[in-house]
C-alpha cells in the first residue's frame, strides 16, 4: 500500500487548465460585454457578438467549470475512497479529449458552426467526441468508487456521480440530430417538443452541471478547509435526493408564455418553487459547517471564497424560483435581469467555489502546504466580490427598467416606448457591467500570477495512498 | 393501460420513494453510518510533508 500513490497528475493538469480557461472564457465575456457598449468592436464576422457569445458561455461553463469539476472530482473520489484512480489511461484520455473539445469549440464557434441550441451549440462531430470523453469519465469515476477501500461512499461523491450520469443523459437526448454535412446538423425533434427538450437539457445543465457537481465540491472542500465535518450529514442525504427528484421538472419555466401548453408551464413553475427547499437546505448545511469556527473566516481567504460562494448560491436559488413565477417572469423574461441572475449564480457561486477549491488544490499538487501569497488570495477575493456586485446590480436595474419600458402603454393602447429607446436607456448599465467583468477578470489574472509563483521550481508531487483508519475500513 | 397512467404511476412512486428515503435518513438506524461517513474527508491528512516538493531558493514566501 505504501508504495502506491494517488493519481495527482490528471488532477494537476485539470487544475491548471481551470485557471487558464477561466481567464480565456472571462476575457471573451468582457469582449462581448464591451461590444454591447461599443458596437464598432464587432470588427469581423468571426468576432461578431453573435459568434463570440456562445464561445464565452461554452468556455466558462464547459472549459473553466468543466476542468474544475474534473480536477476536484478526481481528487475527492481518490481521497475519500482511499484508492488510486481507476483506469489511468482513460483518465488521461478525459484530460486530452476535453482539451481537444475546447479547442475545437474555440475554432468552430467563431466560424459559425452551430446547431443553434443554447449551451449545446457544438456540432455533431464534437458531440460524438464529448460522448466518448464523458463515458470514459464515468468509467474512471465509478470504477474508483467500485474499488474503494472504505465502507461508505462520501456524500460529495454522490453529487459528483449524479452530475456525471445526468449530464450523459442530457447530452445524449438533446444532441440527437441529423447530420447533413461535416459542419451542419438538424435537431431530431421539431416545434415545441424541440423547445421543451432543449430547456429540459438547458435547465438541468444548470441543475446538474452547474449545481450538483459544484455541490459535490462544496461538500468536500468546505469541511476540509474549515477543518470540521459537514454540519448535518443527514441533511446532506435528504438534500441530495430532494434535488435529484425535483430538478428534472423545472425546465418549462424557460418557456413561459410560449406555445408550450399552459399546464406544462405551471408544472415548471411549481417545481421551481419547490426547489427553493433543497437549495437552501444545502446552502445552510454548507454555511453552518463553519458554526463554532466563524473566526476562521476573518483570516482565511480560501474560506471567504467558499462561504461567499454559498451566500451567492442561496441568493440566486431564491431569485430563480421567484423569477419562475409566471407573473414575475412576464416582467423579467428576455431582459437583463435574466443575465444578472445567471451571473450571480455563475460568478458568485460556481466561479467562487471553484476558485476556493483551486487555491486548496494547487499547492497540494506540488507538495506545498499553501499558495505563494495568501495576501494575493485576499486581494483576489475582494476584487472579484466587487466585480460581481457591480455586474449583478447593474443588470437588475437595467433588466427591471427594460421590462417596465416594454410593457408601458399609452391611454390609447399604443406602446409608450419603441424598443430602441430601451436599448438607449440601457447603455450606462452595460458600461457598469463591463467594469464589473474587468474586475472579475483582473482577479483571475492575480490568481494566475499566484499559481505560477506557487509552482515555480517545485516538482510535481504524488501523495502516498494510505489505508483508511479504524471505523472506515 | 394508457401511457399517461404509467407516467402518473412513476410520478407517485418517485414521491413515495423520496418520502421513504427521508424517513430512513431521520431514523436511528442510519445514524451510525452517517456519523462514520461524515468523517471520511478526515480519515487521512492530505497536507504534504513540508519537504515533499523541492523548495525554491527563497523558500515558501507566504504573507
Amino acid at each position: 500500500m505504501q508504495s502506491q500513490t494517488y493519481n495527482y497528475k490528471v488532477v494537476r493538469q485539470f487544475a491548471i487548465m481551470t485557471v487558464v480557461w477561466g481567464i480565456v472564457g472571462m476575457l471573451v465575456g468582457v469582449i462581448v460585454a464591451a461590444q454591447l457598449v461599443w458596437p464598432e468592436l464587432n470588427v469581423a464576422e468571426w468576432l461578431h457578438f453573435g459568434r463570440l457569445r456562445p464561445l464565452h458561455t461554452n468556455a466558462v461553463i464547459f472549459a473553466f467549470g468543466g476542468c474544475a469539476l474534473f480536477a476536484t472530482s478526481y481528487y475527492c473520489v481518490q481521497r475519500t475512497c482511499h484508492t488510486r484512480l481507476f483506469a489511468p489511461g482513460l483518465a488521461a484520455f478525459t484530460f486530452w479529449g476535453w482539451q481537444l473539445i475546447i479547442v475545437l469549440a474555440a475554432i468552430t464557434l467563431p466560424l459559425g458552426w452551430t446547431s443553434g441550441k443554447e449551451y449545446a451549440e457544438l456540432e455533431w462531430p464534437i458531440d460524438i467526441l464529448i460522448t466518448l470523453v464523458w463515458v470514459s469519465y464515468a468509467i474512471v469515476f465509478f470504477g474508483t468508487i467500485g474499488t474503494r477501500k472504505t465502507t461508505h461512499i462520501y456524500v460529495a461523491n454522490w453529487f459528483y456521480g449524479a452530475f456525471i450520469l445526468t449530464v450523459a443523459l442530457l447530452h445524449l437526448v438533446n444532441s440527437a440530430e441529423v447530420p447533413v454535412s461535416l459542419g451542419k446538423s438538424y435537431s431530431a425533434y421539431a416545434g415545441v417538443q424541440d423547445a421543451m427538450i432543449q430547456w429540459w437539457y438547458g435547465h438541468n445543465a444548470v441543475g446538474f452541471f452547474l449545481t450538483a457537481g459544484f455541490l459535490g465540491m462544496m461538500y468536500y472542500f468546505v469541511p476540509k478547509q474549515a477543518g470540521r465535518p459537514v454540519y448535518s450529514y443527514r441533511l446532506s442525504v435528504v438534500h441530495f435526493w430532494a434535488l435529484i427528484f425535483t430538478y428534472m421538472w423545472a425546465g418549462p419555466h424557460h418557456l413561459h408564455y410560449t406555445a408550450l401548453p399552459d399546464w406544462t408551464q405551471s408544472i415548471g413553475m411549481v417545481f421551481s418553487l419547490i426547489l427553493l427547499a433543497p437549495s437552501w437546505g444545502g446552502m445552510i448545511n454548507g454555511i453552518m459547517t463553519l458554526s463554532g469556527a466563524w473566526h476562521k473566516l476573518r483570516t482565511d481567504p480560501i474560506l471567504k471564497f467558499l462561504i461567499t460562494s454559498l451566500s451567492f448560491y442561496g441568493m440566486s436559488t431564491f431569485e430563480g424560483p421567484m423569477m419562475s413565477i409566471k407573473t414575475v417572469n412576464a416582467l423579467s423574461h428576455y431582459t437583463d435581469w435574466t443575465v444578472g441572475h445567471v451571473h450571480s449564480g455563475a460568478l458568485g457561486w460556481v466561479a467562487m467555489v471553484s476558485i476556493g477549491a483551486m487555491y486548496y488544490l494547487i499547492p497540494r499538487m506540488y507538495g506545498k502546504t499553501e499558495m505563494y501569497s495568501t495576501k494575493l488570495i485576499t486581494t483576489h477575493f475582494w476584487i472579484a466580490t466587487i466585480g460581481i456586485v457591480l455586474y449583478i446590480a447593474s443588470m437588475w436595474i437595467s433588466g427591471v427598467m427594460q421590462g417596465l419600458m416594454w410593457r408601458a402603454t399609452n391611454p390609447d393602447g399604443t406602446l409608450t416606448y419603441s424598443f430602441v429607446e430601451s436599448v438607449k436607456a440601457s447603455y450606462p448599465f452595460w458600461a457598469i457591467r463591463v467594469l464589473g467583468g474587468v474586475l472579475f477578470l483582473t482577479g483571475m489574472l492575480i490568481m494566475f500570477y499566484n499559481m505560477i509563483k506557487t509552482i515555480a521550481g517545485q516538482k510535481a508531487y504524488e501523495a502516498p495512498v494510505l489505508a483508511p483508519a479504524g471505523a472506515h475500513a | 393501460m394508457d401511457i399517461n397512467d404509467a407516467r402518473t404511476v412513476v410520478t407517485v412512486l418517485g414521491f413515495v420513494c423520496f418520502i421513504g428515503i427521508s424517513l430512513w435518513a431521520f431514523s436511528g438506524r442510519a445514524r451510525k453510518g452517517f456519523d462514520e461517513a461524515a468523517l471520511l474527508p478526515f480519515s487521512e491528512d492530505d497536507l504534504p510533508a513540508p519537504d515533499a516538493g523541492r523548495q525554491t531558493k527563497e523558500g515558501n514566501k507566504n504573507g
